[in-house]
């Protein structure tokens, strides 16, 4: 039987050759494609930048995707080129054996530190743009430990019940809102809590998201940096009329804020005599509609 | 539970009982005639019990006559198909009748409890066929919804409860999608066993999976569970009797891969034949083991959660309860727990069978043997250390973040493993772009993309945007379905042949290739910017400015589901009624599944437990002994090879 002989095209220097062309050609394009995603896309990424913890999200999201470029690159050309040029073009013998190789120490070994070290970078780098940002707008529980270099806070408490948002106000004689204005400009504590079951408090713009949990306190930090409208979203699913729990806020000036609030003290004065004491969490109702909170003398878990 | 390492074969006397025909003979039938009967017991002893307790009586609802009910309705299950004959008999001291069904001509066996490892792969194949597809119509009645941001089909109600039978369904039925049918028809045969080491066990996991799904559909006529897959407390101990469909429907299918993880570990592990080392066995049976030992150590932790939640809601309980010492935070961590080991339940066997099908196409070895099994095992163990980054936002210890970032982005590390060993296989191949070729160049398109989006949601302040969001549910369609559903599909391509003894057509496969992965791609590409726009998961409202990319995903799922459908329609038409017969080693394998005496395999696979020589990716070795001597005892008729590309 005559010896079996391997085509030039699947030669060690047909590889090597593919190997140069890949590579350049990965180079360039990665370079153009990370230049449109820093300069083009990134700026317009999500969540925009109405505060701090936003335009950290931001800039986190535009590093991250500017870094998969040349990994998705990397991936497609290999395949792609593989694939164009390897492949069994009719009227050739499929079954022929290829280039016979069970691995590579070097191309291994190249592979194992890249990875590694990528991974080690982000997650370093997601550490860091976790800390520095006051925990980067994300619930901290009860006992935060990532927090503004500031005491100067405005307190800002969001209860959550099925299916609402309302806001009390704890600087503000305790009051509750059913609408927020925040201060530009202002660092600002979310006290984030729940009536009933798990919600989620989500700011969109405001690169906040904090989980809200019966009978707990998730605190989340953000200082505000511009004005304009944001959205809360409901981001855990808390039952029939989830999908239709949000609601609008504004950042304003400072000086808007202060006549906001002054006159929600004042209209809300009657209310606020009736509502119990402000605290950090409150006696949950597992069989919904607020329970407790609006009626004291009632068990909110009586028919359970 | 003794194995049974002498691999004896017991076809005589005791095997032509499984042939006797009889309505009585117990079948699925009787099955669910046991399994009816038993939820009415269980149903009328609930109610005798609870009637009259408090909460009972004041709410209407009695979830402990619902529990019982379906506790009852298992065992009577379980008993009509006969499943029980065997070891209580044992424990009474009979010498059981050994009921295997191996031989047994006719379609019967199918629909029967059988310790025939093919008969349940099939079992499971079309099993598995039926889940995939009934939860695929509840993705399409979702996207429906979703046209709009504000008309709507159906209530916000009827809504979230496809929503959570959708989740579930494909959550707790796809772990099993290609264990089910392939780990079980195929390792055996590719490790050169004539069985399994548990074969009651292995049909129980079969059987454990019809129940659950006709438990976890009951849901719907109960009311639902308006609390999706992830069912957090409280939400969940404040739902209707649906949410205790939710719970045995999963506590089955847990049941289920805790059966099926012990018996493909045990075989892989013991059953072996001579020759066929560590360092031979497939890639898919190094997948297969890193499976079996994820599901035996994670499922265990969702049955407790499950059995907890079970407590609170019938027992009365709080264990999931803040102000009665109870925490919610309890539920979310023994899910995530469980809940994310799951996602690589479903990940490392497309892995596996990508890896395994692969050389077979480029004619070279797996590229890095030892690399390929690493990233499995790799991604086993790894897979238990990062549950918290589904928390990152719920207000837990927030000093554990960095901690569980960096465990979750270790995870990219054995991945890139599995790209590295596709790479390097591809390189200087001889590719040959059959249908399950393409499949498996799919697994790598698409996962790529759940991959790289998994560093985004890892990234703390990133999941800060992205948590609870559309991106998040783009990122793991992506991992789930774009990996083990298109390895799935794949190997359903690649083994007909030699589960049915049918060749498939290339040109039909490939117009199911192509329409499916373009139309996957034009439904969960745009996914990730609605989620970054600020969609989140499980709304039947959402923001205006929206709908166009929401039409556009409605639209390609639509697509998505016709090319599903033009595959099941035609892959049937296929092996009922044209039934073109497969050459011999239709792919040119070396790998021994495919150098059995016939397709559909012989009953017990081998003459003689084969002495395995070789490894079984030599293929670019052109002086290669066989992976082993196999004695063909009708050799000659069908060797007319045509290679397949």
């Amino acid at each position: 039987m005559a010896k079996f002989v391997l085509e030039d095209s699947r030669s060690e220097e047909a590889g090597r050759s593919a190997l140069v062309k890949i590579l350049s050609v990965w180079i360039v394009v990665s370079i153009i494609g990370m230049a449109l995603v820093w300069f083009v896309l990134g700026p317009h990424l999500a969540p925009g930048t109405m505060t701090d913890q936003a335009q950290g999200a931001q800039f986190d999201i535009k590093f991250v995707s500017t870094l998969v470029v040349p990994v998705l690159l990397f991936v497609w050309f290999f395949f792609g080129y593989s694939i164009m040029k390897w492949r069994v073009r009719p009227g050739e013998d499929g079954t022929l054996p290829a280039a016979n190789i069970s691995g590579n120490s070097k191309a291994q070994g190249a592979w194992y530190i890249i990875t590694t070290t990528l991974v080690l970078g982000l997650a370093a780098f997601g550490t860091y743009f976790l800390i520095a940002p006051a925990g980067a707008g994300g619930g901290e529980g009860a006992s935060p430990i990532w927090t503004p270099g500031t005491t100067k806070l405005l307190q800002v408490q969001v209860i959550a019940q099925q299916w609402r948002f309302t806001y009390r106000w704890p600087q503000f004689g305790g009051m509750e809102t059913t609408g927020i204005e925040l201060p530009v400009n202002t660092e600002i504590q979310f006290n984030v809590t729940s009536l009933d079951v798990i919600h989620d408090f989500w700011a969109y713009q405001l690169g906040v998201k904090a989980d809200a949990n019966p009978d707990y306190n998730n605190v989340a930090f953000t200082k505000t940096l511009a004005t304009g409208n944001f959205t809360v979203r409901c981001d855990e699913l808390c039952g029939i009329w989830h999908g239709a729990m949000f609601n609008y806020g504004k950042v304003v000036s400072q000086q808007q804020f202060e006549q906001w609030a002054t006159n929600m003290e004042q209209q809300n004065a009657p209310v606020t005599k009736l509502l119990p004491k402000y605290s950090l969490t409150y006696t949950p109702s597992y069989s919904g509609a607020g329970g407790g909170y609006y009626n004291t003398n009632v068990d909110p878990n009586a028919n359970l | 539970m003794a194995i049974d390492f002498s691999q004896e074969t017991k076809s005589g006397s005791s095997g032509a009982a499984a042939h006797k025909s009889s309505i009585f003979q117990p079948s699925i039938i009787t099955g669910m005639v046991g399994g009816g009967l038993g939820f009415l017991f269980g149903h009328w002893a609930g109610n005798a019990i609870g009637g009259g307790y408090q909460q009972v009586v004041g709410s209407g609802q009695n979830d402990i006559a619902i529990v019982l009910g379906y506790l009852f309705a298992v065992v009577g299950w379980f008993a009509g198909l006969g499943a029980l004959n065997y070891p209580l008999k044992k424990m009474l001291g009979f010498e059981p009748e050994n009921v295997e069904h191996i031989s047994e001509p006719g379609w019967g066996k199918y629909f029967r409890y059988t310790t025939d490892h093919k008969v349940v792969g099939v079992q499971y194949l079309f099993g598995m066929l039926v889940y995939f597809f009934t939860a695929g119509l509840l993705a399409l009645a979702i996207r429906t919804e979703l046209l709009s941001p504000t008309h709507h089909i159906w209530g916000p109600d009827t809504y979230l409860e496809i929503v959570g039978e959708h989740g579930t369904m494909m959550m707790m039925m796809m772990t099993s999608v290609v264990l089910g049918p392939f780990g079980n028809y195929v390792i055996p045969l590719m490790i050169g066993s004539k069985k399994v080491a548990f074969p009651r066990l292995e049909a129980a996991s079969f059987w454990f999976t019809p129940i659950s799904y006709f438990i976890l559909l009951s849901a719907l006529w109960q009311g639902g569970f308006q609390s999706g897959w992830t069912s957090y407390a409280p939400l969940s101990v404040q739902q209707g009797v649906g949410q205790d469909g939710y719970i045995f429907g999963f506590g089955l299918q847990g049941l289920s891969m805790i059966c099926a993880g012990t018996n493909i570990v045990v075989t892989i592990i013991n059953y072996r034949a001579p020759g066929m080392t560590w360092g031979r066995l497939n890639v898919m049976g190094w997948s297969m083991v890193s499976l079996g030992f994820t599901m035996i150590l994670s499922v265990p932790v969702l049955i407790d959660g499950l059995y907890v939640l079970t407590l609170d809601r019938t027992a009365q309980t709080s264990l999931l309860y803040g102000a009665h010492g109870g925490s919610s935070f309890l539920w979310e961590n023994l899910f995530w727990f469980f809940g994310h080991p799951e996602v690589y339940l479903l990940a490392i066997p497309g892995f596996g069978m990508v890896a395994e099908i692969v050389p077979v196409f480029a004619r070279k070895p797996v590229f890095g043997y030892k690399t390929a099994a690493a990233g499995m095992i790799g991604l086993a163990i790894l897979s238990f250390f990062v549950w918290q980054h589904h928390l990152f936002q719920s207000g837990m210890n927030p000093d554990m973040r960095p901690l569980f970032m960096l465990t979750t982005e270790l995870i990219s590390i054995p991945t890139g493993f599995i790209y590295l060993v596709g790479m390097g296989t591809l390189w200087r191949a001889r590719i040959r772009l059959t249908v399950p070729m393409l499949f498996m160049l799919g697994v790598y398109f698409n996962f790529l993309f759940g991959g790289v989006t998994g560093v985004y949601v890892s990234d703390v302040p990133i999941n800060v945007t992205v948590h609870g969001s559309f991106f998040v549910m783009a990122h793991f369609h992506y991992t789930i379905m774009g990996g083990v559903i298109f390895a799935f599909f794949g190997a359903i391509y690649y083994y007909t042949p030699l589960v049915t003894g049918y060749q498939l057509s290339e040109k039909l496969g490939k117009i199911h290739f192509w329409s499916m992965i373009i139309a996957f791609n034009s439904t969960f590409l745009p996914l990730f910017a609605v989620g970054l726009l600020g969609q989140p998961r499980r709304v039947f409202e959402y923001a205006a400015r929206l709908q166009t990319l929401n039409d556009w995903v409605s639209i390609s799922s639509y697509v998505l589901g016709l090319s599903l459908t033009f595959f099941v329609v035609t892959w049937m038409w296929q092996i009922v009624v044209t039934r073109k017969k497969s050459v011999r080693d239709p792919w040119s394998s070396r790998s021994l599944e495919w150098h059995v005496d016939s397709y559909p395999p012989p009953p017990y696979n081998f003459e003689t437990i084969p002495v395995v020589v070789a490894g079984p990716y030599e293929y670019a070795d052109p002086d290669a002994l066989p992976m082993a001597d196999i004695v063909v005892a009708n050799a000659g008729r069908d060797v007319a090879r045509e290679s397949v590309r």
